[in-house]
């Protein structure tokens, strides 16, 4: 699905990702650990093509097709989606119309896909207008349930959620990689979808939702330290990203420091 | 501001007969009238008034309590109307008032009666098709106590009428518990001179909300409608949509003045300029508390043009509240992002967030005429400015 080569980004002159190689094979969904300023939200703006971030060098391969400088638009329409930490408020844009746009031609039952995300009274208001941090995470659900992309990046799905909205973001975050609808037999199940999924988490709690098949942690514009995502997790719980910090230092032969990051991304 | 010549225009001349149905009209016609907010093909069930040139040629009401007739006739008919006839407009104001007053060729008298509820809009045109001519109108509105009228005030002139001048003398009395919607859509062409002059004044109680909407060239437009609150409880609310391409020169605002204790104002104007001016002010002042008052000018310069904004709070009152929120500015590139990232190409993009911008909700408009705004939005965006 995702073949990421030799990926170097610059924001303004700042080098923040140094030589990223990464591949998303079909179906997977792969989780992004590290602390705040390693480059993983730059990783996925860059992969989303936002005009902010430089590739200076490498390339990324999607569906066999080089999109390294390829539009913003044209990505979302080969399939791929993401959603927004903090979306940007348009006025005079009503979600259910923005929803409705996301369907790229389809015909999309607005209302349908509100109601399962809880959020059909919001349909009428102008996109993300004094969203709360859940029902901008319900809004961006709703946009990529309309928009069912092949591959997904969401930007830390779990954060400023409450647990009883993080319920139901985390379903329906694993819905839309598995393509599973309620009430799906195992049959269907089992035979799990095509869609891909590239996820950064800095707490982890979106994994007692969705079926995560391998993670990596990035630091400093680099990933290491590639492992099942729930061992990464426990080890980063028991040891902080400390001993990450130490075992890199180790690999690289460099003295590495948590201050070394600058909030970058 | 450029100057305007009236000696260039000619004031006579443009006489009409009167027009018993608009299907005459051709369909050219018909379509600058739609988007001046007037539907021939559909005529209003409450009533309907079209002046064209210098004449009065349409008037009908089909409601009780419900008058609309040419001013001249209703000037006739109730003795000069003293009570309302130049009474909120100094006649010496300016060389177009008393243009206006020394040569009137006509406008029209809308009187709801009391207590009479006129839910559907009274649709009235002023439309100007000789190129050269000037048209001097004066509208009286009269909603009496209790009673509830909208008026779609609709203003045009012919692909052919080149050069031509507009001067409107416009006065609205709202009296106690009255409640009066003004729509006014204006489609001049790019050599057209307009120059209203109005003003209204509210008794208790009573409501006054105007809905502007100018989304095509004007060659030069100049207005300041000024609306005074002096019953307790009197509202008034102004929505304004304005785009000036390339060569439009627009200096309009609205002002409104809080008499009386309770009141409330509220001043919204959305401005797109593509090219050409756009002074857009606003004033709200109060002389009585409690008085609420919120004014809005947004701009959006878009491949050029001028968008000077000037609002103005005044008060010398404990415990006034009055606010405004002004900004002039580009599209954020951010929000052409977000919906990039949903697949939209760049002028996609550009084009939704325009028309969200231009998006003020006004309320009571008909179907017809709401449709009519929004493809003209949406036509605006084929321009080589988005």
């Amino acid at each position: 699905m995702l073949e990421i080569k030799n990926l170097h980004v610059n924001i303004g002159d700042k080098e923040v990702l140094k030589g990223i190689d990464l591949v998303i094979e079909d179906g997977e969904t792969f989780i992004l650990f590290g602390p705040n300023g390693s480059g993983k939200t730059t990783l996925l703006m860059t992969l989303m093509g936002f005009g902010n971030y430089t590739v200076t060098e490498g390339q990324i391969i999607y569906k066999g097709q080089d999109i390294t400088y390829a539009p913003m638009y044209e990505r979302a329409r080969l399939g791929i989606g993401m959603s927004f930490q903090r979306p940007p408020t348009i006025h005079g844009l009503k979600t259910s119309h923005l929803v409705r746009m996301c369907g790229q031609g389809r015909d999309v039952d607005v209302e349908g896909l509100a109601k399962k995300v809880n959020f059909s009274n919001f349909l009428d208001r102008d996109i993300n207008a004094g969203f709360s941090g859940g029902e901008i995470k319900r809004s961006e659900m709703l946009q990529l349930m309309a928009q069912r992309p092949d591959l997904v990046l969401f930007d830390e799905p779990e954060s400023g959620v409450d647990l009883e909205n993080m319920a139901l973001i985390g379903k329906t975050a694993r819905n839309l990689l598995d393509g599973l609808a309620e009430g799906c037999t195992m049959k269907k199940a089992i035979k799990r979808s095509n869609t891909s999924g590239l996820i950064i988490t800095h707490t982890g709690h979106i994994l007692e939702y969705v079926n995560a098949d391998r993670g990596q942690v990035m630091y400093n514009g680099k990933l290491c330290c590639e492992a099942n995502p729930r061992d990464i997790l426990d080890h980063i719980s028991n040891h902080g990203y400390q001993e990450c910090l130490r075992c890199l230092s180790a690999e690289t032969g460099e003295i590495l420091d948590l201050s070394s990051f600058n909030e970058a991304s | 501001m450029k100057k305007i010549d009236l000696s260039q225009y000619r004031a006579d001349g443009a006489t009409e007969t009167a027009i018993e149905d608009f299907s005459g009209f051709s369909a050219e016609d018909k379509e600058r009238l739609l988007f001046a907010g007037i539907d021939v093909d559909n005529p209003s069930d409450s009533g309907a008034f079209m002046h064209l040139n210098h004449s009065g040629v349409h008037c009908k009401t089909h409601r009780e309590g419900l008058e609309v007739m040419d001013i001249k006739a209703a000037l006739e008919q109730f003795d000069g109307l003293p009570d309302y006839y130049w009474q909120l407009v100094d006649k010496d104001k300016d060389e177009f008032t008393k243009a206006a007053h020394d040569n009137l060729h006509g406008g029209y008298f809308i009187r709801a009666k009391a207590g009479t509820k006129v839910t559907e809009p009274v649709q009235s045109c002023l439309f100007i098709d000789k190129a050269g001519i000037s048209q001097n109108v004066h509208n009286i509105v009269v909603v009496e106590e209790g009673a509830e009228l909208h008026i779609i005030s609709g203003c045009a002139t012919a692909h052919g009428a080149k050069e031509s001048a507009h001067l409107g003398i416009s006065e609205f009395y709202v009296h106690k518990g009255g409640k009066l919607t003004f729509t006014m859509i204006h489609n001049w062409s790019d050599d057209t001179a307009v120059r209203p002059r109005s003003a209204g004044v509210l008794e208790e109680d009573a409501v006054f909300l105007s809905n502007y909407v100018l989304l095509k060239p004007v060659k030069d437009l100049q207005m300041y409608p000024k609306i005074t609150l002096k019953g307790e409880n009197a509202v008034a609310r102004f929505n304004s949509v304005i785009v000036a391409p390339e060569g439009s020169y627009i200096d309009c605002g609205n002002r409104i003045e809080m008499q009386a204790p309770n009141t409330r104002a509220e001043i919204i104007a959305r401005t797109l300029t593509t090219g050409g001016t756009i002074i857009n002010r606003g004033y709200i002042g109060a002389d009585a508390v409690p008085a609420r008052g919120h004014l809005e000018c947004k701009g959006l310069i878009l491949g050029g043009g001028r968008i000077h904004a000037i609002p103005e709070l005044d008060s010398d009152q404990d415990g006034v509240e009055l606010s405004h929120e002004a900004a002039v500015g580009k599209i954020a590139q951010e929000e052409i992002e977000y919906l990039m990232a949903r697949g939209l190409d760049e002028d996609e993009a550009t084009s939704t967030i325009v028309r969200g911008f231009l998006n003020v909700d006004m309320e009571g408009l008909p179907k017809e005429l709401q449709d009519a705004i929004e493809q003209q939005i949406d036509e605006l965006d084929a321009g080589d400015a988005m």
